[in-house]
C-alpha cells in the first residue's frame, strides 16, 4: 500500500503568483499587529503575576457555588472555568495589591473560604517581581533566537537568504502572537516555548529549501531567476509536505491527549508548522527574487573554494 | 556504500549498545534500580515537579535588613562611644549605605574621627569640613555581607526542612539574592512557608524601666531604647500590649546551641533551651545585677514574654513560656530555635505546588500521547516509504532509546514540557531521513542505478540536514539559557533529541540499508 501525497514533479506557481502570496502575508500581519494593539494577549500569570489555582471537586458542576464563595472575597476580578473535566476547574486571581504577602495571603483566603473535600491540584503564585523579569526574558529570547539565526544563515548562505529567512520567521512569528490575540488563548512561558520552537521548526523548513536553490544556482547558471527558485521549492515540495505532517501528526496526538496544561503550547505548534511550511515555499523562496540574489558571487564563491 | 568501514559500524553498535544499557534502568521500578551493581548504570529519569507532585519556592533573602540592622548597631555603637568620651555631637544618623555624624566642636573632630573609623571595618570614613564625619560601607563590604547572607539562609533553610522528614529537598541559590527550595512530594507549600516565614532571631532584653512607657507610646522613645508589641498580650482594646526594652541585647539568640519542647511547673507546653558556655556566663551575670527587673524575651521584634527574674541562672539553660503554647507551637519555635536564625527575612516570590494526583495523569497523558504520535509516525512512514520507511523507525525507536538514555546519563529533568519536546521530536525526527529518502527518489530519476542513488543520497542531503537542525539547536540553547524550570526541561528534550536523531537517522539507518543492499542485490528500488 503505497500513497502519493503530490504528483511526481510538482511544478506549483510559487514564484508567479508570490504577489498573492505577499499580500495575503502582509494582511495577516497586519491584522495580527492591530489584534495585538487593540485586543491584547491574554498573558498567564507567568508574565502579570498572580494566583492561579486548579482543584478537582468532589461532585461536577459545582462552579457556580464556588464562584459565590470567592465573589465575597473581595480578591478582585476572580475568573473560574472548567478545565478539560465538569469536576476541574482552574480559578485564577489577579496580582493582589500589596505585593508578594499580600498574595500569599488571598491563596489561603481562598482555601478557606472553599472548605474542606477539594482536591488542590496545581497552585500557581508568581509575585511582580518575579513575573516581570520572566517577560522580558522571554522576550530577549525570542529576539535574540531570531538575530541568531539570522546570523548563522548570513555564515552559511548570503545576506540576501538571511534576510529572506528571518522576514519568513518573523512573519510566522508575529501572525502566531496574532492568533493568540484573535483566540484570546493564555499566553505563557509555555507559549513563548511554542514560539520559540516555533522559530526553530520554520527555519528549519526554509534552509532545506534555500540549500537547494544554492544547488540549483551552480547547477544551472544561465536558468532565470524566477524559474530557477520556483524549480527549487517544487523539488523540495515532497519533503516539505512529507516532515511537516509527520510533525503535525505527533502534535496531533499531543493537542487530544497530552492533558489540559499542554494543550495552548499544542495549538501554538500546530499553528506555527502550518504558518512555518506556508511561508518557507510561499514567502522565503519568492522574497528571494527581490533581494538580488548575485549568481556571480556564487561563481566567485565556488571559484574561490576550489582554488584554496 | 555497500562497505561501511568496521571501525564505524562498531562505533555506531557501541553507542546503541550504550544507549540502551543507560536507558534499561528505567524499565525497573526504583528500588531494584538502586540496587544494581556498581558498574551497571543505574540512574533513571529524573521526573521534574510537575510530574511527580511537589512544591516549588523561589525565597528572596531580604539583604537590604541586614544591612540596615549593621548601620543601626553602628549608630549605637558610636552614640556610646562619644558619650563615654564626652563628646559633644548632632544629626547622628544612618542612611541607606552609610552613617553620618556632625562633631559639634571642631577642635574634638580630629580625636572622634580616630574612634570611630576603629569602631568598624568595612566602612570608607571620612571626616569633612565642620567636624562631618560620613561612614559609608565599601562595594566590596556590601557585597561579602549579601553573599554571606545568602549562604547562611541556605543553611539555615536547610535545618529547618531536613527535620522535617521530607525526601530529597533541593535548596540552591539562584542569582545574587535568591533561593530556589525544591521539595518533591510535599504538595502543601504552606507547612514549608510556615516554616521559613519567620528569622526565628532571639534575644534578651532589659526592660527600660527609667523611661516613661506612655511617653513612648506618643512617639517620645528614649533613644537606646525601643518599643516592641507583645506576641499574645492584649490591652482593653484589643491591641497588644507595648513593652518599652532597651535596645542593647543583654543575651543573644546566637549563643544557643539547643532548644526542644518541655513543660513548665503548670504543665504547659514550654520550650527548654541550652545556652553555650559565653552565653551561660553571660546570662548568669545578667539575672545575677538584675535580681527582681523584668527581662524580655524576644522574637522577631515581638514579646514573647517578660518574666522577673526571680534567682540567678547558671549554667545558661532556661525555659520559655508563654499563655499561646500549644504543644504545636511550641515544638516549631523549639526546631526553628535549634536551626538558627536566618540573617534576613524572606520573602516568597514564586511559588508552584502540584498535586500527586495531577503529576501522575500528567505523566500519563505523556505517555498515551507519545505512544498515539509514535504509532502514526511509523504508519504514516511504512505507507509512504515502504522498506526504507521500516529503516527509517528502527532509527526512530532507537532514538527514542538514546533519548531516554541521554535524560538518564545527564541527570536531566523530565518535566511536562519535556515531553512534549520528546512528542515533538517524534514528528521531526524522521526529518532527516526522508531528506536522505527523498534525495535518493530523485536520484533514481535521473536514471541512476540503486547503489550509487542511494550512495549520493546519503551524502548529498548531509550538508542540509546540519543546517536544518543546527537552526533548532540554536532555538533550544536560547531557550536554556533564558528559559526557567519545565521550559529548560523543554529544551533539553528537544536539543537531546535533535543530536540523537541526527546520529540515527544518518547512521543507523545507513547502516540497514547497506546491509539490506549487500544481502539483496536489488536493481530496482521503489522508494
Amino acid at each position: 500500500m503505497r500513497i502519493k501525497l503530490l504528483p511526481e514533479h510538482p511544478n506549483f506557481g510559487f514564484v508567479s503568483k508570490r504577489m498573492i502570496f505577499f499580500a495575503f502575508s502582509a494582511l495577516l500581519v497586519a491584522a495580527s499587529i492591530g489584534l495585538f494593539f487593540t485586543k491584547g494577549l491574554s498573558y498567564g500569570i507567568d508574565f502579570t503575576g498572580g494566583i492561579m489555582i486548579e482543584v478537582r471537586t468532589p461532585a461536577p458542576n459545582q462552579i457556580g457555588e464556588m464562584r459565590s464563595k470567592l465573589n465575597q472575597l473581595d480578591l478582585g476580578s476572580i475568573e473560574l472555568q472548567e478545565f478539560g473535566a465538569p469536576d476541574d476547574i482552574l480559578i485564577r486571581i489577579p496580582a493582589q495589591e500589596g505585593g508578594e504577602k499580600a498574595n500569599q495571603a488571598a491563596v489561603n483566603a481562598v482555601k478557606v473560604a472553599l472548605g474542606d473535600g477539594i482536591e488542590y491540584r496545581r497552585t500557581e503564585l508568581v509575585g511582580p517581581k518575579v513575573s516581570d523579569e520572566l517577560f522580558w526574558n522571554g522576550m530577549y529570547a525570542v529576539v535574540s533566537a531570531i538575530l541568531a539565526i539570522l546570523v548563522y544563515i548570513w555564515f552559511r548562505f548570503e545576506w540576501q537568504f538571511g534576510l529572506g529567512a528571518v522576514i519568513a520567521l518573523s512573519h510566522d512569528v508575529i501572525t502566531t502572537i496574532g492568533v493568540f490575540s484573535l483566540i484570546q488563548h493564555e499566553f505563557n512561558l509555555a507559549t513563548v516555548a511554542a514560539v520559540l520552537t516555533i522559530a526553530g521548526y520554520s527555519i528549519n523548513d526554509t534552509v532545506v529549501v534555500f540549500d537547494r536553490v544554492r544547488e540549483n544556482l551552480r547547477k544551472y547558471k544561465t536558468k532565470p531567476m524566477d524559474e530557477l527558485l520556483n524549480q527549487s521549492a517544487n523539488e523540495t515540495l515532497s519533503r516539505t509536505v512529507m516532515t511537516s505532517l509527520t510533525t503535525l501528526l505527533a502534535l496531533i496526538a499531543l493537542y487530544f491527549l497530552g492533558g489540559e496544561i499542554i494543550r495552548d503550547f499544542a495549538f501554538a505548534m500546530i499553528w506555527g508548522v502550518v504558518i512555518g511550511t506556508y511561508s518557507s515555499v510561499c514567502l522565503a523562496v519568492p522574497l528571494l527574487l527581490h533581494m538580488g540574489v548575485q549568481r556571480r558571487t556564487m561563481e566567485e564563491e565556488e571559484t574561490a573554494e576550489q582554488q584554496s | 556504500m555497500l562497505k561501511i568501514e568496521t571501525w564505524k559500524l562498531a562505533v555506531v553498535g557501541i553507542l546503541c549498545a550504550l544507549g540502551f544499557a543507560f536507558a534499561a534502568p528505567n524499565l525497573l521500578n526504583s528500588d531494584t534500580a538502586g540496587a544494581l551493581p556498581d558498574f551497571l548504570p543505574k540512574s533513571q529519569i529524573n521526573l521534574g515537579l510537575d510530574l511527580q507532585g511537589g512544591s516549588h519556592l523561589l525565597l528572596e533573602v531580604e539583604v537590604g535588613v541586614v544591612v540596615k540592622e549593621r548601620l543601626e548597631s553602628l549608630v549605637d555603637a558610636i552614640r556610646t562611644e562619644l558619650r563615654k568620651e564626652r563628646i559633644l555631637y548632632g544629626g547622628l544618623g544612618a542612611s541607606a549605605t552609610g552613617v553620618n555624624v556632625t562633631i559639634k566642636n571642631a577642635a574634638e573632630a580630629e580625636k572622634a574621627y580616630d574612634i570611630i573609623r576603629k569602631l568598624d571595618v568595612g566602612f570608607e570614613t571620612n571626616l569633612g569640613d565642620s567636624g562631618h564625619i560620613v561612614m559609608n560601607l565599601t562595594e566590596q563590604a556590601l557585597k561579602e555581607r549579601r553573599v554571606a547572607a545568602v549562604e547562611q539562609s541556605i543553611e539555615i533553610v536547610r535545618r529547618r526542612v531536613d527535620p522535617q522528614g521530607i525526601k530529597e529537598p533541593t535548596i540552591t541559590r539562584q542569582g545574587d539574592d535568591r533561593i530556589l527550595l525544591q521539595v518533591p512530594g510535599e504538595d502543601d507549600p504552606e507547612k514549608l512557608k510556615k516554616l521559613l516565614g519567620q528569622t526565628a532571631k532571639l534575644t534578651f532584653h532589659l526592660l527600660d524601666d527609667k523611661g516613661s512607657l506612655a511617653d513612648a507610646m506618643a512617639g517620645r522613645v528614649p533613644p537606646g531604647s525601643m518599643l516592641l508589641p507583645s506576641v499574645d498580650e492584649y490591652d482593653s482594646l484589643g491591641k497588644p500590649r507595648m513593652y518599652l526594652l532597651k535596645k542593647r541585647v543583654a543575651v543573644s539568640g546566637d549563643t544557643l546551641v539547643s532548644a526542644s519542647l518541655g513543660f513548665d511547673q503548670g504543665n504547659r507546653p514550654a520550650v527548654n533551651f541550652r545556652l553555650d558556655a559565653v552565653g551561660g556566663k553571660k546570662f548568669a551575670d545578667i539575672t545575677r545585677q538584675n535580681l527582681g527587673k523584668p527581662f524580655a524575651i524576644v522574637l522577631d521584634k515581638k514579646v514573647i514574654s517578660a518574666p522577673t527574674i526571680q534567682g540567678i541562672i547558671p549554667g545558661g539553660s532556661g525555659q520559655i513560656t508563654s499563655g499561646s503554647f500549644t504543644t504545636e507551637s511550641a515544638k516549631e519555635l523549639s526546631l526553628l530555635l535549634s536551626a538558627g536564625a536566618l540573617p534576613a527575612p524572606l520573602t516568597v516570590l514564586e511559588e508552584r505546588s502540584v498535586g500527586p494526583g495531577l503529576g501522575a495523569d500528567s505523566v500519563e497523558a505523556g505517555k498515551i500521547a507519545s505512544i498515539v504520535g509514535l504509532v502514526l509516525v511509523v504508519a504514516f512512514m511504512i505507507i509512504y516509504y515502504g522498506r526504507l520507511g521500516v529503516f527509517a523507525n528502527i532509527a526512530l525507536a532507537m532514538n527514542m532509546v538514546l533519548i531516554v538514555a541521554l535524560l538518564s546519563a545527564f541527570g536531566a529533568t523530565l518535566t511536562l514540557p519535556g515531553i512534549a519536546g520528546i512528542v515533538l521530536t517524534i514528528g521531526m525526527a524522521v526529518d532527516a531521513n526522508v531528506l536522505v529518502f527523498e534525495r535518493i527518489r530523485e536520484e533514481l530519476r535521473t536514471g541512476r542505478g540503486v547503489m550509487s542513488a542511494v550512495d549520493a543520497g546519503y551524502k548529498r542531503a548531509f550538508g542540509t540536514i546540519m543546517d536544518a537542525n543546527i537552526t533548532t539547536l540554536i532555538a533550544a540553547a536560547l531557550l536554556f539559557a533564558f528559559g526557567s524550570g519545565p521550559v529548560q526541561g523543554f529544551a533539553v528534550t528537544l536539543a537531546f533529541g535533535i543530536m540523537s536523531s541526527m546520529f540515527t537517522a544518518i547512521w543507523v539507518t545507513r547502516i540497514l540499508v547497506s546491509i539490506w543492499l549487500r544481502r539483496t542485490r536489488p536493481t530496482t528500488l521503489i522508494v
